[in-house]
């Protein structure tokens, strides 16, 4: 520890290479940051209390088939659950379908229970009953709102896909949520009252809001097992695992971010190396005067790894930082709201970043600091470079 | 007068380790971005043999893909009889009236299951599609309750095989052969009988689309324009090739994603190149003291090191592609517009590799333009003293 001083100021002697493998360092730590946080959402993190009470019952062949509505009552009576919610995946095209901005979520929902299964939406009380009396009336998101300059009052025109028909929606009120919100919710009866007789009855999807997070798995177990012998099998799951099951519908989300984590860190790797490499090569006369002052072979080693952790650890915690402002601006983008929640800041992907920082540090350093430190003084001092 | 390549070769070559260490770091930010592009181009190639440019595909008005589409049987007794369709081999328009739907299927990479696109068809619609042939086993027999699936799925689902069983509508399906589809999407597709398929689905009336031949390009642009302002038929016609081209869209967040990736790396690794660039220069000061005594201008210096920063950068992107390459082949999936999967293949092309090369040496060149420039600037005198 006493050497710290001294690490600091070797490392503070090439102003420039520092700064420059610094910058480099940072920039590929706030990729790997983004890319740990992600994958930290994805697939460790522990979804919010709200979420945590909510599953989802789709048709297990598909998102895209459908279940009989008559399973609403049926799950309703499965010991450990609250409320169950139709919601029916409504696509349709607004204006251009090309411009992906036009592509908003929609969903047909009951809208006396939207709220109550939905604990995080905040609506002023009038707004949810002006809702809940106007069966062509729409709730929709404040980051939706804001987009398309919506107010309440303002009439949403729409062509259905998978309805086929012409609607038209009125807004009766502007939601607020913790998360990204660019979806509009309206009432299931009014898309019910426009299909012929033959396609009424079906939906895609239940929201079921249970008692206890403790009873996820086991809820969504007595579910399907209820609809076992049916025609159409259930599967639920919970919030977060449909989500992220329905993002592997891009590819093999995992793998990707594998990938590019691992190239990134190899590439950290080799940037800190060489960087070592040229900075013991140029001082090793330097070392050999150590040497002579009775610094030992071991210290040498020291302050050599402790040099190019510290560089590697303020290139690390430089790119951390940016990444948690990256991070933020990915949940506030449309496209957070079809993700997990993701933090800003998580001190587990802090921890990561940092400690992957600092054994790149140490392995980066350890041929050059090993081959330093084993150098004779001799060798040392007569070495011209 | 310029200072020969062979000085910044031999310079490259005596400091290898650096030399190899930089080299490796922007090839790696080369690989990255190589191996999205042929993902990319992976799933445009896959797309693109998929159809044909006579066929027309009809779909309902306003449906987006084939899943959501409805077409029922009246509608194609009207459509078969309009101008411009090729006639088949057995003297009926070539007309193919296909039921789509979905099935789950445990595959290896997804043991809950995945789900893949299960197509009803006429004899007309295997005809209809000159790229796919069967591989091994039969065509179904009309009437059975049996399929044939495509390459991929006999690849990726440990239940794909000839002789086994799948479920799907109401019951199983016993797998009579694999067909092969080159690089084609049907390689992900289960095949049945039309009638066999639609009436276990019930949905003998209203299957989902109708795929028709044109008998050539400019009568299938004829025949699109009529369909779709047939009034009665209320359908959506389309060039099939426009259908699968609007699927590439598909891969747009990850392509996005991926060429953002490989921007902030190399950012990164220029800024790495610049360093090792940095220290070639303060090594050589008394070298370029020489050079100018020995009546090199500063621009041939300021060059000559530009130069060898770009070759660095080269070697680095020749590096980027060997680690791409072996992705050729390499097999994934994607959802499909029907949500099922779709399998294709990386194809890392002469071209991709090209543009990684040259963005190796776009990435070098902004790197190396200051500590060239650095070099360039030093004064004779404290050159040659220096080092």
């Amino acid at each position: 520890m006493r050497y710290l001083p001294l690490i600091l100021k070797n490392s503070w002697r090439n102003r420039r290479r520092t700064i420059l493998t610094i910058a480099s360092i940072g920039i590929s730590m706030c990729l790997l940051g983004v890319m740990v946080a992600t994958f930290h959402a994805f697939y460790l993190s522990d979804p919010t209390p709200q979420q945590a009470l909510r599953l989802v019952a789709r048709n297990r062949i598909s998102y895209t088939v459908s279940m009989p509505l008559s399973y609403e009552a049926e799950i309703q009576h499965v010991p450990g659950v609250r409320e169950v919610m139709v919601s029916q995946w409504f696509g349709g095209v607004y204006k251009d379908a090309r411009d992906p901005k036009n592509q908003f979520p929609r969903y047909a929902v009951e809208p006396g229970k939207l709220f109550t299964i939905f604990a995080e939406f905040q609506i002023p009380e009038d707004e949810k009953k002006a809702f809940e009396h106007d069966r062509a009336g729409c709730v929709i998101g404040r980051d939706l709102a804001n987009a398309f300059q919506f107010k309440v009052g303002d009439r949403i025109n729409m062509t259905g896909d998978i309805f086929p028909g012409d609607y038209e929606f009125t807004v009766r009120g502007i939601f607020d949520s913790p998360r990204a919100s660019d979806e509009m919710y309206f009432d299931k009866e009014y898309l019910e009252q426009t299909m012929p007789e033959r396609r009424r009855g079906n939906v895609i999807m239940y929201d079921i809001l249970i008692d206890n997070p403790a009873n996820s798995a086991r809820v969504a177990a007595a579910i399907d097992d209820h609809f076992h012998n049916s025609t159409a099998q259930t599967k639920t799951e919970s919030e977060q695992a449909f989500i992220v099951g329905f993002l592997a519908m891009l590819g093999d989300v995992k793998m990707f971010l594998l990938a590019i984590s691992g190239a990134v860190m190899f590439t950290i790797l080799l940037v800190s190396a060489n960087t070592m490499a040229m900075s013991v090569r140029e001082r090793i006369r330097e070392v050999g005067i150590l040497k002579t002052l009775g610094f030992t072979p071991a210290s040498i080693l020291g302050m050599i790894l402790g040099e190019a952790c510290a560089i590697s650890v303020a290139g690390g915690a430089i790119g951390y930082l940016i990444s948690t402002a990256l991070m933020r601006a990915v949940a506030k983008s449309p496209f957070g709201g079809f993700m997990p929640a993701l933090k800003a800041f998580d001190p587990e992907v802090a921890l990561i970043c940092v400690v992957a920082a600092g054994l790149i540090g140490v392995m980066s350093s350890l041929v050059p600091a090993m081959s330093a430190s084993r150098t004779t003084i001799v060798e040392a001092l007569r070495s011209t470079d | 007068m310029a200072i020969p390549i062979a000085y910044n070769l031999r310079n490259l070559v005596v400091r290898k380790t650096t030399t190899i260490m930089t080299a490796l770091g922007i090839g790696l930010t080369v690989a990255v971005l190589l191996a999205i592009l042929a993902l990319v181009q992976g799933l445009g190639t896959t797309l693109s043999v998929s159809s044909d440019p006579l066929d027309v595909l009809v779909l309902r008005k306003g449906a987006e893909s084939e899943l959501v589409s409805l077409f029922t049987r009246s509608q194609f007794q009207d459509l078969k009889f309009k101008a411009g369709i090729a006639t088949g081999r057995d003297g009926q328009p070539l007309a193919s009236m296909e039921v789509v739907t979905i099935m789950i299927l445990p595959s290896y990479a997804n043991p809950d299951g995945a789900n893949l696109t299960v197509r009803g068809l006429p004899p007309a619609g295997i005809e209809m599609r000159p790229n796919v042939h069967l591989a091994s086993g039969r065509w179904f027999q009309p009437g059975q309750r049996e399929v044939v699936v495509g390459k991929s799925v006999a690849q990726r689902f440990p239940g794909g095989q000839i002789g086994q069983k799948v479920r799907f509508g109401r019951g199983e399906w016993e797998i009579v052969g694999i067909m092969d589809a080159g690089r084609g999407t049907q390689n992900s597709e289960v095949w049945g009988d039309l009638n066999q398929v639609s009436s276990d689905l019930q949905r003998v009336e209203t299957v989902s689309s109708c795929l028709v031949k044109a008998t050539d390009a400019v009568t299938a642009r004829a025949l699109i324009n009529d369909l779709n302002d047939d009034q009665r038929l209320a359908v959506h016609a389309q060039s099939e090739d426009a259908y699968f081209a609007a699927q590439t869209a598909q891969a747009v967040p990850l392509e996005y994603t991926g060429i953002m990736v490989a921007l902030i790396m190399a950012v990164g690794s220029s800024f790495a190149a610049m360093n090792t660039m940095y220290a070639a220069v303060a090594r050589r000061a008394r070298e370029i003291g020489t050079l100018r005594v020995l009546g090199f201008s500063r621009g041939s210096i300021l060059l000559s090191f530009w130069v060898e920063a770009m070759l660095l950068s080269a070697l680095g992107g020749l590096l980027g592609c060997l680690l791409a390459l072996p992705l050729n082949g390499v097999t994934t999936a994607i959802g499909n517009g029907n949500f099922a999967e779709m399998a294709f293949g990386f194809q890392v092309t002469p071209k991709i590799m090209l543009t990684g090369v040259v963005f190796a040496v776009i990435l070098g060149s902004i790197g190396g333009m200051f500590p060239a420039r650095n070099a360039s600037r030093k004064e004779i005198l404290t050159a040659l003293r220096e080092g």
